[in-house]
């Protein structure tokens, strides 16, 4: 029966229909859902892992034993998994193995904009890019039978168009895939050098047979049209731009193996019309392909590498006529996203602002602590860079900085790569404060269980990494624990932890105020008769607090009570609501 | 049939996934190719979010470029005015007109526009306005905005009351939904 589905919840089912019993990932935006969904079918081991190159070893573990496994994960995932990767692709696999990647043209939700089809060829490992979700269930599959086949992982890319748009699919049977026994084979497993150097010449072996298995996969199709002036190579989201703008009218080389490429199937095609264009985002990866094939070719002349490309984009560069839309004549404000209202980040922000510090941010809900009015943070780069970076930026001041810097990293992201930092921190002793932020969900994926909320993915209670536990065991003696709702605890903790001779943790603790066991206290009312308009409440961006005629206005359907502005008001203005 | 699209426009937690899995259903149902394009992610939180959904014998792109929407649903004032340019000419706006202060507003640094319906209005546009938040809260809870407009756009929709009500009960909790059928019949009749 036909029904919608999100490209991920397809990707999902693809795994669930090819017998899939594996799944090992890291959350993380547009790749989350595929996860998610997996983890749905009973007949799915699903988990978190706590970051993507545990995930992707495990996944790799489980094809070793015999079954078919996935992992799944964003564009800088892979950087993070990028150390296995290349090495698998020259053990090849047991049963088949599939590895997801989601790239973020457009940056939605990430740091950097990485074309992820550089790791397929970098690592010479096939890679599969559906172009709607009818495809991500379809290549799911069929990417299963090429890893076996071809005894190699495959890379399925997925991006934010293909992964968060719903489509039409048809879901279909699943077959079970017989456990293939594990059996030791030293020379294909063991990658010391003497096998390694056996092993790479496989490598080469399987991707000049993959090259011939491209040029006649249905995978990649000739669409001809009934105007060879033009010919155009596309894949993936492009792909329906193409065909949005230009229907019928120009040949389409639709790519849906986007490594290896094939060779004769693209000369054909570029004979049969006068100017080849290729159309993709991001990098020139499918033009600088055709390059290398000595054919004259158009493509990152026309579309731009920065930013997703739209239909609009298409058909002005194809020089096709399209309407652009009138906008009305006014100043619209922007409306970037904010830290949620009882956000339990907002009271240490302010405490940070508040004491001037340089702060060495991370990845996650907490990256809005950037922001104005609480503009606290002063770097972003990657999981776990604050707690590493901030232990560089003291060693390198000779100790200057310690007093007046801190690093704040979420729970989720502590454990993804903080931890390793804080190692190094103890290790290689620097007076450093780290400061977790613990609200016991991953956030800004969607609340997602991690090692230290006490349940897996399945949302069965486990093992409960303790955060205190964890962090003096490597080698800090100072950890303390701080409500950010309360803000002179939050002061008086990060005053006397910057001023400790000794490295320490301060962590942070209060759960998510999106989440569903959180109960919140009645919204907050603005006493108008005491309240002078002076805006210290304003000084903490919360999005329920505003200035209306001189005087603070609480959005009820936003307060939750938390409380801090309350701690600002010199003059108690802000009363506590009463329970309903 | 040409490619309809609709876009659904709000402020991140309004619920304009809820609206656009409803609809997207809805269409499916009647036979129609859809495609329905989500946010998810950091914009989400607070930010300015849009969910486009299209549909018609066949769909290629998931997304609306500019001038292609034949109706902008909003969910708030300022983000109707935010996305106008993606009206396709002769297109309609249906807009709540709850105002909800983006940060620069409420920080100071920006001003919430005046008489943004008035102004689209003057401008030629085919607006729709309605107080939504009071219709919602009339039916019991304001957390059914984004009910009330799927009844106000469902005016411009030849389904049966069976076949919305039947898309509804797909799409909302079971302890909410004779809450949300009311919120939607109020939209419905606005």
């Amino acid at each position: 029966m036909k029904t919608l589905m999100l490209g991920n919840e397809a990707v999902a089912r693809g795994l669930y229909e090819a017998g899939c019993s594996f799944v090992s990932s890291y959350p993380g935006t547009p790749s989350t859902e595929i996860t998610e969904c997996a983890a749905k079918y009973p007949e799915i081991y699903a988990e978190w892992a706590p970051n993507e190159k545990v995930a992707m070893e495990a996944a790799f573990g489980a094809c070793l034993a015999g079954k078919r496994s996935f992992c799944g994960m964003k564009h800088v995932g892979l950087n993070v998994a990028a150390d296995p990767l290349f090495t698998i692709s020259y053990t090849g696999v047991n049963a088949g193995m599939i590895i997801a990647v989601a790239d973020d043209a457009g940056m939605h939700s990430s740091q950097n904009e990485q074309d992820s089809r550089h790791y397929a060829m970098a690592a010479k490992i096939p890679m599969l890019e559906p172009a709607d979700s009818a495809e991500g269930l379809q290549f799911a599959k069929l990417a299963y039978e090429l890893s076996e086949k071809f005894d190699t992982p495959v890379l399925l890319k997925m991006c934010t168009r293909v992964a968060h748009s719903q489509s039409v699919v048809e879901p279909g049977e699943r077959v079970e895939s017989p456990a293939k026994p594990y059996e030791k084979n030293g020379p294909k497993y063991i990658m010391m050098p003497g096998n390694a150097k056996r092993r790479h010449p496989v490598v080469e072996e399987r991707t000049n047979a993959l090259i011939a298995y491209a040029e006649t996969t249905p995978l990649n199709r000739v669409e001809d049209g009934s105007d060879h002036k033009i010919g155009i190579i596309t894949s993936s989201t492009s792909y329906q731009y193409v065909k949005e703008v230009c229907g019928d009218r120009f040949p389409v080389l639709k790519l849906g193996m986007i490594w290896p490429m094939p060779e004769k199937l693209i000369r054909d095609f570029a004979a049969k019309v006068d100017l080849l264009v290729v159309v993709e985002e991001l990098d020139g990866f499918i033009e600088a392909h055709c390059r290398n094939l000595g054919l004259a070719v158009s493509g990152k002349d026309y579309f731009s590498c920065i930013d997703e490309l739209s239909q609009n984009i298409v058909a002005e560069k194809l020089g096709i006529s399209h309407e652009n839309g009138t906008a009305l004549q006014e100043n619209i404000p922007a409306r970037p996203p904010v830290m949620c209202a009882g956000c339990p980040h907002r009271g240490l922000f302010y405490t940070l602002a508040k004491n001037k510090l340089t702060v060495l941010g991370d990845i996650g809900c907490y990256t809005l602590g950037a922001v104005p009015p609480l503009a606290a943070i002063d770097t972003t780069i990657c999981m776990g860079a604050s707690v590493s970076g901030l232990h560089g930026f003291n060693k390198a001041s000779g100790g200057e900085t310690e007093g007046r810097s801190v690093a704040v990293i979420g729970d989720s992201t502590f454990m993804h790569s903080g931890v390793t930092g804080l190692i190094n921190i103890a290790y290689n002793e620097s007076n450093s404060t780290v400061i977790i932020l613990d609200n016991s969900i991953t956030g800004m994926t969607g609340h997602q269980q991690n090692p230290t909320t006490g349940f897996n993915l399945k949302g069965d209670p486990c093992t409960k990494i303790d955060l205190e536990s964890l962090c003096r065991s490597v080698g800090i003696k100072r950890v303390r624990v701080v409500d950010p709702y309360n803000l002179a605890e939050c002061d008086q903790a990060v005053k006397e932890e910057l001023a400790a001779a000794e490295p320490s943790v301060i962590i942070s603790r209060r759960p998510c105020a999106l989440l569903k066991y959180v109960k919140h206290k009645a919204p907050l009312v603005a006493n108008h008769d005491k309240c002078v308009g002076c805006k210290s409440c304003m000084r903490i961006g919360c999005p329920a607090i505003s200035i209306v005629d001189g005087k603070a206005v609480i959005d009820n359907t936003l307060c939750v009570g938390c409380g801090v502005c309350q701690q600002l008001c010199k003059f108690d203005a802000l009363e506590s609501g009463k329970e309903a | 049939m040409e490619t309809k699209n609709i876009m659904i426009v709000g402020v991140g937690g309004q619920g304009t996934l809820l609206a656009s899995k409803l609809l997207g259903r809805l269409l499916l149902g009647k036979g129609y190719d859809v495609k329905v394009s989500e946010v998810h992610g950091m914009s989400q939180r607070g930010g300015s979010v849009v969910t486009y959904v299209r549909y018609g014998s066949k769909v290629y792109s998931p997304i609306i470029d500019k001038g292609e929407a034949d109706i902008i649903l909003s969910f708030e004032l300022l983000e109707a005015a935010r996305w106008t340019e993606y009206l396709k000419p002769g297109g309609k706006i249906i807009t709540n007109t709850q105002q909800v202060n983006p940060m620069p507003v409420i920080t100071g640094a920006a001003q919430y526009p005046d008489g943004l319906v008035e102004k689209m209005h003057s401008a030629g546009m085919d607006v729709d306005a309605i107080d939504a938040l009071s219709l919602a809260e009339k039916a019991g809870s304001a957390k059914a905005v984004n009910l009330v407009l799927m009844g106000r756009l469902a005016k411009w929709f030849d389904f049966s009351d069976e076949e919305w009500m039947a898309a509804i009960e797909q799409s909302v909790p079971a302890k909410f939904l004779e809450m949300n059928k009311k919120a939607f019949a109020l939209g419905r009749e606005a």
